[in-house]
């Protein structure tokens, strides 16, 4: 059951960096469009997530909760060490989806509308960025639980170059999600055009992103290379990523909106394993070459069991339901 | 500001401001279900204005529930790392439960904002009830969670290790099902009220009149039923507190000495220091009859348990005080409706009785904001209760003052928003449903 637990924890990690990603991304897109485009992508984007936002940001409940109740030490270490940025995202949170509702359910449309607007493009890219430097920081080994002092203990523990460069990239990544998505969602060419520009222009700047972080790695001393290009499965997930990458390019000419969607959300998926695949089952390295590992500090057996259980029925539930939602409001917008 | 106040502010403030949105997610589905059906059962034109008017509220303070529901969930690691540490494995089945629920919310809610002329008419009606139920569950999970630190089950603890582990055992503790159905009929009470009490007024300015007194009748029937069953489940809830958990029933009472046949205090000035309760009435025998059901019995007081282990008296009693004292004021206002239906037709459309409901719009969010005092602070020092306190529980890191002020302000500018929103919304009723 622990083994099932696990795939749930990455797979809700995984669907949150896709679907919140892609969501977030929506914000970003907007933010950075330029000022007379921006009604048609802000109504677009409403379009496209409207009915689905709420349930794309489950995702980190499931996450999290899975986090607390099966690997509590993992989540109580993380907490105390990374609360500034665990604050700072949920900030992010709170502004971004009262913002967005506000937004569409102010039953005046005036002045506070661009209120709401910038808050929810400032909190788009916050957001990410946060839950980036706290990836980053997971896997960047400065985390100390012994540290004596503030600096060391809960600044230095996530503000290096390393954390702050995924973080970058994980805001890239979210906007390149979002503009690949948008490409299919809209009504008329010219915006089918300015969203295959963006997708082009967002990967572009993702691949950059992606270079920062290997460049930070190597600043800070943190063997990425090694970790990414040093065992099969990672190779194997690189070359298919770029494999992937060079049939977007060619196919995005094309506007085959599905196939594109999957192959962006394959590059994140291949990215997501070479990450993590390296150091499973460790999810955290500590400053002190020790380790916080899935395997081990788990919480009580008979808790992982249930909570197993209580995962694979509540997908009984949620996956078919979800699914026709999201089939249905497609299926709509296409006639 | 003491960091360690800061943390138990800003997890009073987060959960004082989840409470009140959650609640009102949760109970509005059903009214809006409600409505619904009468529109499509009638065709009046006015049930769907008011099904699609509730709806925009229902969005608007579920977005918000959700993410201050997001933040909670971060925050009982940031505050409180050490509790999480132990607590989380045993604690956390009616957590992974609510994910399940709540997400089904979030689905269904997706279905039933967007899909007005999409889908089969039932089909969209029951995505409606869906949201409501689902909402009510993931409700009744939390407080099931919360219940457990008032009576810690499923474990065994010794020399600060905990064993044995039953996370079913603990979801299925003592005090759940009493704090669970208090709980659920407050938020009953308390948004039938808060809503009835916004169309009373709409009504006596009169501003969209056939619009309001139907919205006015369900949300004042959903109410009214609950401020009358809550009596009941208080009193069930009492009972259970007296054995279960003591210091919390004597510190609700300002009960400072044990006796048999103790008197009920109520309203008064507890004076810890000399421990006496000032300018109180006294009915003697009252808490001996309410905590045991019988005027004699022995009740517990303070004295009984070392100093470090009582529960602060003063904040605890007036919280209780309010509560109680609230609840019957709903109570009469709902007694006095139901005489209106069922004998005196012709005070219905009287201005008292809606100047009343008006009166007692924030009467239920206040009365559960106090019954959550009532129980928080009731519980301190300890987080588990007899087993782990609360100043234990707290994260090492410093400053925690800062993020308390921080979240002050976004939640102080957050409440100001939705609240401003709300009254545009109301206002702008005739403009966006000009049937009415």
């Amino acid at each position: 059951m622990l083994y099932v637990v696990i795939a749930y924890l990455w797979v809700s990690v995984l669907l949150y960096l896709l679907m919140g990603g892609a969501d977030f991304g929506a914000g970003i897109i907007e933010l950075f469009t330029s000022k007379e485009n921006r009604p048609r992508t802000h109504t677009t984007m409403y379009r496209a997530i409207g009915p689905i936002w709420e349930a794309n940001h489950m995702w980190l409940i499931i996450a999290i909760v899975i986090l607390f109740v099966g690997f509590p030490f993992i989540y109580s270490t993380m907490s105390v060490a990374l609360h500034i940025p665990l604050t700072a995202m949920l900030l992010g949170i709170i502004a971004r989806g009262t913002a967005f509702t506000f937004r569409h359910y102010d039953a005046v449309v005036d002045d506070m509308q661009v209120i709401y607007r910038r808050i929810f493009m400032y909190a788009s890219c916050v957001t990410p960025f946060f839950l980036g430097i706290i990836a980053g920081s997971a896997v960047s080994g400065r985390i100390d639980p012994s540290a004596t002092d503030f600096l060391h203990g809960y600044i230095f523990s996530w503000l290096n170059l390393f954390s702050v460069s995924v973080g970058i990239f994980t805001v890239a990544i979210c906007g390149f999600l979002a503009a690949v998505y948008l490409i299919g969602e809209t009504n008329n060419e010219t915006d089918t055009q300015r969203f295959i520009a963006k997708a082009r222009t967002t990967n572009i700047i993702a691949a950059c992103a992606g270079a920062l972080v290997f460049v930070a790695a190597r600043v800070d001393h943190i063997p990425l290379e090694e970790w990414v290009f040093g065992n099969p499965v990672g190779i194997a997930a690189i070359s298919a990523a770029a494999a992937s990458l060079i049939l977007f390019w060619w196919l995005i000419k094309k506007g085959k909106r599905l196939v594109i969607r999957v192959l962006a959300g394959f590059q994140v998926t291949m990215i997501l394993l070479t990450t993590t695949y390296r150091h499973y089952p460790n999810i955290v390295l500590l400053k002190n070459g020790g380790h916080l590992s899935l395997l081990e500090d788990i919480g009580h057996e008979k808790t992982i069991h249930s909570l197993g259980l209580a995962l694979l029925i509540g997908s009984i539930f949620i996956l078919p339901a979800l699914f026709f939602l999201i089939y249905d409001f497609q299926k709509k917008k296409i006639k | 500001m003491d960091d360690f106040i800061a943390a138990r502010s800003q997890m009073a403030l987060s959960l004082g401001f989840h409470i009140i949105f959650s609640c009102i997610g949760m109970v509005m589905p059903f009214f809006m279900a409600v409505s619904h059906y009468y529109w499509i059962k009638t065709n009046d034109e006015v049930y769907r204005s008011v099904t699609k008017a509730w709806s925009k509220g229902v969005a608007i303070f579920f977005a918000t529930g959700a993410v201050s529901g997001t933040v909670l969930s971060f925050e009982l690691g940031l505050l409180w790392p050490t509790f999480m540490q132990h607590a989380g494995p045993i604690f956390g089945m009616p957590f992974s439960l609510e994910g399940t629920a709540f997400f089904i919310e979030a689905i269904a809610l997706g279905f039933f904002l967007y899909g007005w002329n999409r889908f089969n008419k039932w089909f969209h009606w029951f995505t409606g009830v869906v949201v409501g139920v689902s909402g009510l569950v993931s409700g009744i999970l939390v407080v099931a969670a919360n219940s457990w630190m008032n009576s810690p089950a499923g474990f065994v603890y010794s020399n600060g290790n905990y064993t044995n582990v039953d996370p079913i055992k603990a979801m299925f503790n003592d005090a759940w099902f009493s704090q669970a159905l208090h709980m659920s009929i407050a938020a009953f009470a308390a948004t039938g009220f808060a809503v009835a009490g916004i169309h009373a007024l709409m009504i006596l300015r009169k501003k969209n009149i056939l619009f309001h007194t139907k919205a006015f009748k369900i949300a004042a029937v959903f109410g009214a039923v609950a401020a009358l069953l809550q009596p009941l489940s208080g009193d069930h809830s009492a009972k259970d507190i007296a054995k279960r958990q003591p210091a919390k029933l004597a510190a609700m009472e300002a009960h400072f000495y044990t006796e048999k046949s103790a008197s009920l205090i109520i309203g008064g000035f507890p004076d810890e220091k000399n421990k006496k309760v000032n300018y109180a009435i006294k009915i003697p025998g009252a808490l001996s009859f309410l905590a045991h059901g019988d005027f004699e019995t022995e009740v517990t007081g303070l004295d009984k348990f070392p100093v470090g282990e009582q529960p602060p008296v003063a904040v605890t009693h007036y919280a209780f005080q309010i509560m109680v004292a609230l609840g019957m004021v709903m109570m009469g206002i709902a007694v006095l409706y139901f005489i209106a239906v069922l004998r005196k037709k012709n005070w219905r459309n009287s201005r008292w009785l809606l100047k009343l409901f008006v009166f007692a719009t924030p009467a239920g969010f206040i009365a559960v904001e106090a019954g959550w005092t009532v129980t928080e602070v009731g519980r301190q020092p300890w987080i588990i209760y007899g087993v782990m306190k609360t100043k234990d529980a707290v994260t090492p890191m410093p400053g925690i003052a800062w993020s308390f002020y921080l979240f002050t302000a976004v939640y102080f500018s957050l409440a100001l928003i939705v609240i401003y929103m709300l009254y545009r919304q109301i206002k702008m009723v005739g403009k966006l449903y000009d049937t009415v």
